[in-house]
C-alpha cells in the first residue's frame, strides 16, 4: 500500500536524522535540505537511496536536483511511488 | 629574526591509541608499561595466520557524532579527535578566525597516514558487490583519499596557510611534523596542527604484512606479542590511532602566552636506496638521517638523552637501528635512555610518528623514558653493543637542559629522525 504524505515526511525526518544527526521534529514540509538541514550534495545522495529503498520509488539523477525541499521530495515521492 | 631560522616549539599534544582515549592516559600506559594488543575475534580474522593488533582503546564512534563519524574514514576520525583535543590543549577555542588566538591564513595543518582510507576502499568494494553500485557512499572519495584526515582537520580548525599529506608508509606521521617545522621556520605559517594517524585493522592489509613475514604470529600470549629488542621477536604487531602536535613559532607562542612543552630542533631526512621493504641492513640510511639532523640543528649530543625509537620489534629492522646510532653518534649514545613503545601500543604505521611524537615530548616534559616491555632476553648484537635500551620499568631522565629524539622508518626506504629539547 502506497504511503500517505504524512507518512512520507515522517519517513523522510528519520532518513535526516540518521544521515544529518537533526532532530525529526525539524524536518518539516517547507525546509531546504541544504539550508536548514545540513545535508550538503553528498549527503543528498544518501538521503535519495534511503528514500528509494524505504517507499520502494526511483529518484533519477536529473530529478534530485528539483527536491529543494522536504515538500519537494514528499510529493515527488508520492507521485512516482508503486 | 629571519624566517628561515625560527624556534619552533611544541604547545600541544593529543592522541588517541591502544593504551588509552586521549594523551594522558597514553602516556599513563606507556609508563606503566601495558600492552595495548588483543586477540582480534570475529569470523573474518579467524583464517589469517595473524589474529591479534592492538585496536584503539576508545572506539572513536563513541567520541565523534554519529553524522559526522558516518562521512569520514576511521583514520580521519583518529586525527580529528587527537587534533581536537591537542588544539584545546594548546589553548585555543573553536576555528581560526573565530577568536584571537591565530589567524586562519598563519594557521596550517599536516597530518599523514601510511595507507589512507583503506577500510573504506575495502568495505565499499564489499558494497559494491553485494548490494550494487547505487548504494555505495557518495562520501567513499572524500574518506579514502589519503589527504582525507589532512582536509577535515584543516576544516575543523579553519587552517588556510597550507594542508598538506606527506605519504612514506610508516614514516609518514614523523614525515608531517618535520614538514610543519619547515612551515613555520620558511615563515609560511605561525602554528601547525601536526602527526599522523592510521586505521588499517582489516583483514586485507594484515594479510598482506603477514604474507611479507614482517608480522608477529604469536597469537597464543597477544600481550607478549610485540617485542623490540628480544632474542624472541618475530615482526610488529598492527596497531591504530593517532598522535598530533601543535607546532608554534616560539614568538607566537610567547606574545599569547602559551604553555611550551618543548622546542622542535628540526629534523633529518634520507632515503637507503636499497629495497623495497627490507631494511638496510648496516644502517647506511638511518645514520646518515641521523647525521643530516645533527648537521642542520643545535643538537648536541652531549645533551640527547633519550629516544624514541622506530623498534617495530622485527628482527633486521632493531639491529640496524641501533648500529646506525651507534656509528653516529658513538659513545654518546651511551647516555642515550632507548624505549620501543611499540612494544606496548603495536605499530601504528602512519600513525606511528604522530604518537611517538607525543610520546617523546611527554618523556621530555615528565623527565621520564618509557619502558621497553617484552625484552625478556636481549638480542645478542643489541647486547653486546651495549646501547641502553629501557627494559622492565620507565627510567628517569636527567635534569637540566636535556633533548630526545624520535625515529620514524618507512617501506621505501625513507628515514626521518626528529629532534626535540626542553626549554
Amino acid at each position: 500500500m502506497a504511503a500517505t504524505q504524512e507518512e512520507i515526511v515522517a519517513g523522510l525526518a528519520e532518513i535526516v536524522n540518521e544521515i544529518a544527526g537533526i532532530p525529526v521534529e525539524d524536518v518539516q514540509l517547507d525546509k531546504s535540505f541544504t539550508d536548514d538541514l545540513d545535508v550538503d550534495s553528498l549527503s543528498m545522495v544518501e538521503v535519495v537511496v534511503a528514500a528509494e529503498e524505504r517507499f520502494d520509488v526511483k529518484i533519477p539523477d536529473d530529478d534530485v536536483k528539483n527536491l529543494k525541499t522536504v515538500g519537494d521530495a514528499a510529493s515527488y515521492i508520492l507521485k512516482h511511488q508503486d | 629574526m629571519s624566517p628561515t631560522n625560527r624556534t619552533v616549539v611544541v604547545t600541544g599534544i593529543g592522541a588517541t591509541t591502544p593504551l588509552g582515549g586521549d594523551a594522558a592516559s597514553t602516556w599513563e600506559g606507556l609508563v606503566a608499561g601495558r600492552s595495548g594488543v588483543k586477540p582480534l575475534e570475529g569470523e573474518r580474522f579467524a583464517e589469517l595466520p595473524v589474529r591479534i593488533a592492538a585496536p584503539a582503546a576508545v572506539d572513536p564512534g563513541e567520541v565523534l557524532p554519529r553524522p559526522l563519524a558516518r562521512k569520514l574514514d576511521r583514520s580521519a576520525q583518529f586525527a580529528l579527535i587527537a587534533a581536537k583535543e591537542a588544539w584545546a590543549d594548546a589553548g585555543y577555542e573553536g576555528k581560526a578566525g573565530e577568536e584571537t588566538g591565530v589567524a586562519p591564513e598563519r594557521l596550517g595543518a599536516v597530518i599523514a597516514s601510511g595507507i589512507g582510507g583503506v577500510t573504506t576502499l575495502l568495505d565499499q568494494y564489499d558494497v559494491l558487490k553485494e548490494k550494487g553500485v547505487r548504494r555505495v557512499s557518495p562520501h567513499t572519495v572524500p574518506m579514502l583519499m589519503p589527504n582525507g584526515p589532512s582536509a577535515n582537520v584543516g576544516l575543523e580548525v579553519n587552517a588556510q596557510a597550507g594542508v598538506h599529506t606527506p605519504v612514506s608508509a610508516c614514516a609518514s606521521g614523523a614525515e608531517a611534523i618535520g614538514y610543519a617545522v619547515e612551515m613555520i621556520r620558511t615563515g609560511r605559517a605561525d602554528v601547525v596542527v601536526a602527526g599522523g594517524t592510521e586505521a588499517a585493522i582489516h583483514p586485507l592489509p594484515i594479510a598482506a604484512f603477514a604474507n611479507m613475514m614482517a608480522m608477529s604470529k604469536n597469537n597464543d600470549e597477544p600481550t607478549k606479542a610485540s617485542r623490540p629488542y628480544d632474542k624472541g621477536r618475530d615482526g610488529f604487531v598492527l596497531g591504530e590511532g593517532a598522535g598530533v602536535v601543535i607546532l608554534e613559532s616560539e614568538e607566537h607562542a610567547k606574545a599569547r602566552g602559551a604553555r611550551v612543552y618543548c622546542e622542535v630542533l628540526g629534523q633529518g631526512l634520507s632515503a637507503d636506496s636499497h629495497h623495497i621493504a627490507q631494511p638496510e641492513p648496516t644502517g647506511r640510511g638511518v645514520a646518515a638521517a641521523v647525521q643530516n639532523l645533527l648537521d642542520s640543528t643545535d643538537l648536541k649530543p652531549a645533551e640527547l638523552v633519550h629516544l624514541n625509537a622506530h623498534a617495530t620489534s622485527t628482527p633486521q629492522g632493531d639491529i640496524a637501528e641501533i648500529k646506525a646510532l651507534r656509528k653516529v653518534l658513538g659513545a654518546d649514545l651511551d647516555h642515550v635512555a632507548i624505549s620501543g613503545t611499540k612494544s606496548m601500543t603495536g605499530h601504528l604505521l602512519g600513525g606511528a610518528g604522530g604518537i611517538e611524537t607525543v610520546a617523546t615530548v611527554l618523556a621530555l616534559h615528565h623527565r621520564l623514558a618509557p619502558p621497553t616491555i617484552n625484552v625478556e632476553e636481549l638480542d645478542e648484537e643489541i647486547a653486546s653493543d651495549g646501547a641502553d635500551i629501557v627494559r622492565g620499568e620507565a627510567r628517569v631522565l636527567p635534569e637540566g637542559t636535556i633533548a630526545a629524539i624520535n625515529n620514524s622508518f618507512g617501506f621505501g626506504g625513507h628515514n626521518v629522525v626528529l629532534a626535540f629539547r626542553t626549554v
